[in-house]
């Protein structure tokens, strides 16, 4: 079971307290009604899936309820950092050289 | 007398302290302390098992976790046993009952030993190559033989009557392993104040101090120093020893689950006591002191009783006081296996000859062999033993040719060295490095915060392993905001030495393709095997462990795992660090069931969840359904009716008089706030604004894809204020929902959601007399038509009790939900259901909701949609505000294929024999008779029997459906072919006069 | 006529008592309680008006300083989100009315229960389902959190130090009644 640090909590809370939402940082189109189906299809149906840093929507379900985002290396399966909604993106070189000073 | 061959003086369990129990149904004495193996080698049984493939007489191997041979049932009732438990593990107690397993009729005749005659025929691979053909022989003829032949043990057929507790705990350290290693780490973290777990898989600390009895700490032997240590760090607030506590995983981020055995030792533990305990512990600092485990010797029949290992003779003999033969022989590749010699001597025992395969032993040890009268032949290996259900004899030979000779033997101890118990480490995804010095693998990369130390990490030295730990110790509780203390000052003298040793088969082992020398003992493999699997291609050691199973039975090849790997990198000319080591996996010893499950069994399983209403239905003889944890009341049976006699009642007298319907699981959400509206009108596809306080509307939720995600009615309390309903099922995901845009999409809106499911208690009071029955129990709240029309909501009182009172029908006719605070639901209810009694209405249940519904045509989501359906699918086009700039699911909507032509639409089926029920899920076609596979149009999503209409009702989903009303259409079913037709989905008032009362 | 009618409340876990020497697992009294959701603006005043200062600090809880609202207590259970508590069952709904700035005010009062469970093992007793870090350092007396309790959500509340509030849907309370009774077999916790 993970230890998870929650942005909002401002602790480390154990993994079953929280819910995984999908990947992070896609943004719903503002003119919903007026894409095409090719930005439908990009905003709904496609999903990076990447080796290494993803980036991810969890949700504290199971106690103070908010969602927030997470970037994890999915071959390690640690958790790099975490951050508040809204709050934008982080380098992904950045947060990879500081997740390898972690490992060592 | 507890067994002849208890040495008096030795070992430290106390003579008068005796325990009576059986085995195989014979009595036996043993003492308190003794394991199982000890005791019955006390008693001259060496013959504890039958081997998994072979049948092959096993007994002991070791004196702890590793053994692979002894497996015993223990049964204490019908309902507590548990099948292989290791007897060097399990403690006597009295009245033990222990029997072996793997044999038939018994241990010492077993019908299943012909397989080793026929052994030439299972070689390694040999049920993928044998069992293939005819493919219908494997299920009827080749598995149930093999099922029932192989099989370690039987499993209780009882329900298990003991209990097990669970604990989660978070310490600043976690030591696993309670030998002298251990022991001075957690004696150093201890004394700076950090919380200390320490952990040891064994009845009591010290590790291998328990046999090496030449040891002294700081003067003390190092048993008695092990134990008082250990009840000093007892002692300590911050300090928990568990003892008889495996840690049997190491899961992320120090993540260690731990299994303490609290009552398996015990005659009589009473029924309180929990029968193991788990721990989970979250620990900032991990130290692994696991120690090592002995290896054997891979020759010849290696396997007979009375063969084991060097370390758990020496225990037998030092700390249970039992001489494990009276004409000992010993081979080893390594010097500790002297010091076995040397105690079993001294303790009267006749030592007949160390075998020693190489040339040059430890250094005094010749002449200390000398001193004491025992033969020593080096540069000699066995090649062979004897004897039937114990060994009788062992052929010795020199290596460099000669002849050979016979010794009579009654045990043969051996060693080929110490492998450091990496698992833990490994578990922790640490890669282990091979240190090509001294032949062995010691943990390499860490990938947690842990450290090892002593054995497990490849220190050999006593002291040097102290001070590793204390060092280990003092530095994990520095780094946990441990205060500064003074490091435990401790000298340890008087250790054999452990070096040497070798890896893999031995000269005995043979090329010889009939030789047995047994790397696995627990699956049977040989060196033979793993020499047969490199020349059939496999070339990877996780290929090799698959083919041949070594290493894969319950002790996970604790002894048997680098015996295996160094064979096969012979057989292909390569290291073994490039064969490479398996991983390891939890559990590092099977942990029980009971264990894992814990409390979550029999009403702890799932939560059942009730309603304020449930005893009053309970006691008015509802049948009940699961309705995800809920517990809803189905029908109600009066005396002589079954369900369906039930249900048709309850329809009609809904329709004529009036229904009590308990609707409390129904999810509700409060939305409050300024921007209340314009977020309902982006979460569902209706518009919300011009809707007018007091004033109801049912609405429709889509997932962004476009298809159907929930429904249900919302009414408006006040300007800022909504009271939603959703599905019962949909409570948590439909929240969950909302909350996501809210919070990531609209976080500008002012609004606020809050679950009060539970906070209302509904009694949905249905039918023509429905005003009538709550009309006199109102307060502030005029009933009229006029005043209070269908889909209208107010505020006021019933019974002296706040209500939110709707006027909505999911039957069709006039109704009210009565919405009360849920501490008055059952009080309410029982005041409602004494004015309803009298005028004849009934209570119903789910089953009459879902007719009536259905008569009505009203959808359920879930079961008359998919996720598959859009609203204009259900004929629902009409709940979508078309002016609306957005909401989840506007441009799903728009999607070619939701926009497409010869969609599934949802229609109303009547079959023509109005007496014959669809089944739901059946399949539609157009014609029965075209060859299968036929071309599906579609599948009935409801039916039920409708006593109201008097004829069956059911809805489907059908291609085209709405354009083929009228039509006739079939559902093939495996004995017959139905006949409907396609009808529209209301089949009841279809004009919906009925709801305006 | 409404005082002839007036229907009586039936409370889960009415009656029920568990728990050993060490620990004592009671269903606690009645309570209004609060869902209280606020934009910073409205904290001030909504503190004000229900006289106990929300807590803005994670995992804290407040109690009421004016006489009449020593039974009051105030657990921040998100960065917006409030349980208040009243065991004398004052009327919150009503309290709160006065209050300026955005918020949102649902009473809960019999959507949630609470189970008390007291006495030197409770924590140990918690410990047995609540994955949480329950020691006197990481979870003082006042601290406050949503969590679980075996396969249930439970807002737990240290009120002493070796008291628990555990607050829990109505419906999920007979389930974790029977929880941490079962847990409270165990001699050693």
């Amino acid at each position: 079971m993970l230890q998870i640090y929650c942005p909002y909590c401002k602790e480390e809370r154990p993994e079953l307290e929280f819910r995984h939402a999908g990947e992070a940082h896609i943004a719903r189109p503002a003119d919903m009604k007026s894409i095409s189906d090719e930005e439908f299809e990009g905003y709904f149906f496609i999903r990076s899936n990447p080796k290494g840093i993803a980036f991810e929507r969890w949700r504290h379900v199971h106690g103070c309820g908010r969602f927030f985002n997470a970037a994890r290396d999915t071959v390690s399966d640690k958790f790099i950092t975490t951050y508040e909604a809204g709050e934008p993106k982080p380098d992904a070189a950045e947060l990879a050289a500081k997740s390898g000073e972690a490992d060592k | 007398m507890s067994g002849a061959n208890r040495i008096a003086g030795a070992g430290r369990l106390t003579p008068a302290r005796t325990v009576r129990f059986t085995f195989d149904g014979d009595i036996y004495t043993g003492l308190e302390g003794d394991t199982l193996a000890s005791a019955l080698i006390a008693n001259g049984v060496h013959l504890m098992g039958r081997s998994f493939k072979y049948h092959r007489p096993r007994g002991v191997l070791g004196a702890g976790a590793e053994e692979p041979n002894a497996l015993m049932g223990i049964e204490r009732d019908k309902a507590r046993r548990q099948p292989n438990v290791r007897a060097t593990v399990q403690e006597v107690f009295e009245g033990m009952k222990a029997v072996s397993q793997n044999r038939w009729p018994s241990l010492g005749f077993d019908v299943g030993a012909v397989n080793d005659l026929f052994s030439p025929f299972f070689a390694a691979g040999f049920y993928y190559k044998t069992f293939m053909w005819p493919k219908a022989a494997w299920q009827k003829l080749y598995e149930p033989v093999i099922r029932s032949a192989a099989g370690l043990g039987v499993s209780p057929d009882e329900a298990d009557t003991d209990h097990y507790a669970s604990r989660y705990v978070h310490c600043d350290v976690l030591v696993i392993g309670g030998g002298v290693s251990g022991l001075s780490a957690a004696l150093a973290a201890a004394r700076t104040g950090v919380s200390v777990i320490i952990c040891d898989e064994q009845a009591h600390p010290g590790g291998a101090l328990a046999y090496e009895t030449g040891v002294a700490v700081n003067g003390e032997p190092g048993f008695d120093w092990a134990v008082e240590t250990a009840c000093a760090l007892a002692a300590m607030d911050n300090v928990r020893v568990l003892t008889r506590t495996t840690a049997f995983g190491y899961y992320a981020q120090n993540f260690v689950g731990l299994a303490e055995r609290v009552t398996d030792h015990l005659a009589d533990p009473g029924p309180e006591l929990p029968r193991e305990r788990l721990w989970q512990v979250r620990a900032k600092k991990v130290i692994l002191a696991t120690g090592a485990i002995e290896r054997h010797m891979v020759f010849a029949n290696n396997d007979r009783p009375g063969i084991m290992l060097s370390s758990a003779a020496r225990k037998y003999l030092n700390h249970y006081g039992v001489a494990v033969g009276t004409k000992i022989g010993i081979y080893t590749a390594n010097d500790s296996a002297y010091e076995t010699a040397f105690d079993l001597k001294r303790a009267g025992a006749s030592v007949e000859a160390i075998v020693d395969c190489r040339d040059n032993p430890g250094e005094g040890l010749l002449s200390k062999a000398a001193d004491l009268g025992i033969e020593v032949l080096t540069d000699h290996s066995v090649i062979n033993t004897s004897g039937a259900r114990r060994i009788s004899a062992m052929t010795v030979k020199r290596n460099r040719g000669g002849g050979s000779r016979s010794v009579a033997v009654d045990a043969l101890i051996m060693s080929a060295g110490w492998t450091p118990s990496v698992h833990m480490f490994s578990q922790s995804r640490g890669k282990v490095a091979w240190d090509a010095e001294t032949e062995r693998f010691l943990p390499g990369e860490y990938a947690q915060d842990c450290t090892s130390v002593g054995a497990c990490n490849g220190t050999d030295e006593l002291q040097a392993s102290i001070d590793e730990a204390v060092a280990a110790g003092s530095e994990a509780a520095k780094a946990t905001g441990g205060k500064r203390a003074a490091k435990p000052k401790l000298k340890g003298t008087g250790a054999g030495n452990w070096s040497g040793g070798m890896a893999g088969s031995t000269a005995g082992a043979g090329p010889d393709t009939t030789v047995k020398a047994f790397v696995d003992f627990q699956n049977d493999v040989t060196a033979k095997d793993i020499r047969l699997a490199v020349r059939e291609g496999m070339h990877s050691i996780e290929h090799v462990k698959r083919f041949t199973t070594n290493g894969m039975a319950s002790d996970q090849g604790k002894t048997s795992n680098i015996h295996g790997l160094a064979i096969a990198a012979e057989a292909l000319g390569r290291d073994m660090p490039e064969v490479g080591l398996t991983t390891f996996r939890p559990p590092y010893t099977p942990v029980t069931f009971g264990s894992i499950v814990n409390h979550g069994r029999g009403k702890l399983f799932d939560p059942a969840r009730k309603t304020p209403m449930h005893g009053w239905e309970e006691d008015h003889g509802a049948v009940f359904e699961d309705v995800g944890q809920w517990k809803r009341a189905w029908f109600y049976p009066r005396a002589g009716e079954d369900m369906h006699a039930a249900v048709n009642r309850e329809c009609r007298t809904v329709r004529e008089v009036a229904g009590l319907f308990d609707a409390s699981t129904l999810g509700k959400i409060e939305v409050v706030g300024p921007d209340a509206a314009k977020f309902l009108d982006l979460m569902y596809t209706n518009g919300w604004q011009k809707l007018k306080p007091g004033r109801c509307k049912y609405g429709i939720m889509l997932r962004e894809d476009g298809f159907i995600y929930d429904d249900g009615v919302v009414a408006r309390i006040a300007e800022d204020r909504f009271h939603v309903t959703t599905t019962t099922g949909g409570a948590p995901r439909v929240l969950h929902h909302m909350e996501d845009y809210l919070q990531t999409e609209f976080p500008e809106l002012d609004v606020w959601l809050t679950s009060t499911s539970e906070q209302w208690a509904v009694v949905a009071v249905q039918g023509p007399k429905a005003r009538e029955i709550i009309a006199p129990l109102v307060e502030d709240i005029d009933l009229s038509n006029e005043a209070m029309p269908h889909m209208s909501a107010r505020e006021g009182r019933i019974c002296g009790v706040p209500t939110r009172l709707f006027r909505v029908s999911f039957t069709g006719e006039a109704g009210f939900e009565v919405n009360v605070p849920a501490d008055y639901g059952r009080a309410v209810w029982e005041a409602i259901w004494a004015r309803a009694e009298p005028l004849g209405a009934c209570a119903y249940g789910t089953e009459t909701m879902h007719v009536l519904r259905a008569e009505k045509g009203f959808i359920i989501v879930g079961q008359d949609t998919d996720g598959t359906v859009t609203p204009q699918d259900a004929g629902l086009s009409w709940a979508i505000a078309k002016a609306k700039p957005d909401f989840v699911g506007i441009r799903g909507l728009m999607r070619p294929d939701l926009v497409a032509e010869g969609r599934k639409q949802l229609v109303g089926l009547k079959t023509k024999n109005p007496k014959t029920v669809l089944e739901e899920g059946a399949q539609i076609v157009a014609d029965p008779n075209q060859p299968v596979p036929m071309k599906m149009l579609g599948h009935v999503t409801s039916s039920y029997w409708s006593e109201n209409c008097g004829h069956s009702i059911a809805m489907a989903l059908i291609a085209d459906g709405r354009a083929k009303t009228g039509e006739t259409l079939y559902v093939p079913m495996p004995d017959r072919t139905i006949e409907v037709e396609v009808t529209g989905t209301v089949f009841f008032d279809e004009k919906g006069e009925r709801v305006n009362g | 006529m409404a005082e002839a009618l007036a229907a009586r409340p039936q409370y889960p876990l009415e009656g029920l008592v568990a728990g050993s020497a060490q620990v004592q697992i009671t269903p606690a009294a009645p309570a209004s309680r609060l869902a209280l959701r606020a934009r910073p603006d409205a904290v001030a005043p909504l503190s004000k008006a229900l006289a106990v200062k929300l807590p803005q600090k994670p995992k804290t809880s407040a109690r009421g300083t004016a006489a009449k609202t020593k039974s009051r207590q105030a657990l921040w259970l998100g960065p917006d989100e409030w349980l208040v508590i009243d065991t004398d069952g004052a009327d919150l709904m009503a309290a709160c009315q006065p209050a300026t700035g955005t918020f949102s005010a649902v009473d809960v009062s019999n959507r949630n229960t609470a189970i008390i469970v007291s006495g030197a093992a409770a924590e140990a007793v918690i410990s047995s389902g609540c994955p949480q870090d329950l020691s006197l350092k990481a979870f003082p007396v006042g601290a406050c959190a949503r969590t679980l309790l075996g396969k249930t959500e439970i807002v737990l509340l240290r009120e002493e130090e070796d008291v628990f509030r555990v607050e829990c849907w109505r419906s999920f309370s007979a389930y974790a009644f029977a929880f941490l009774a079962e847990a409270a077999r165990d001699p050693m916790v």
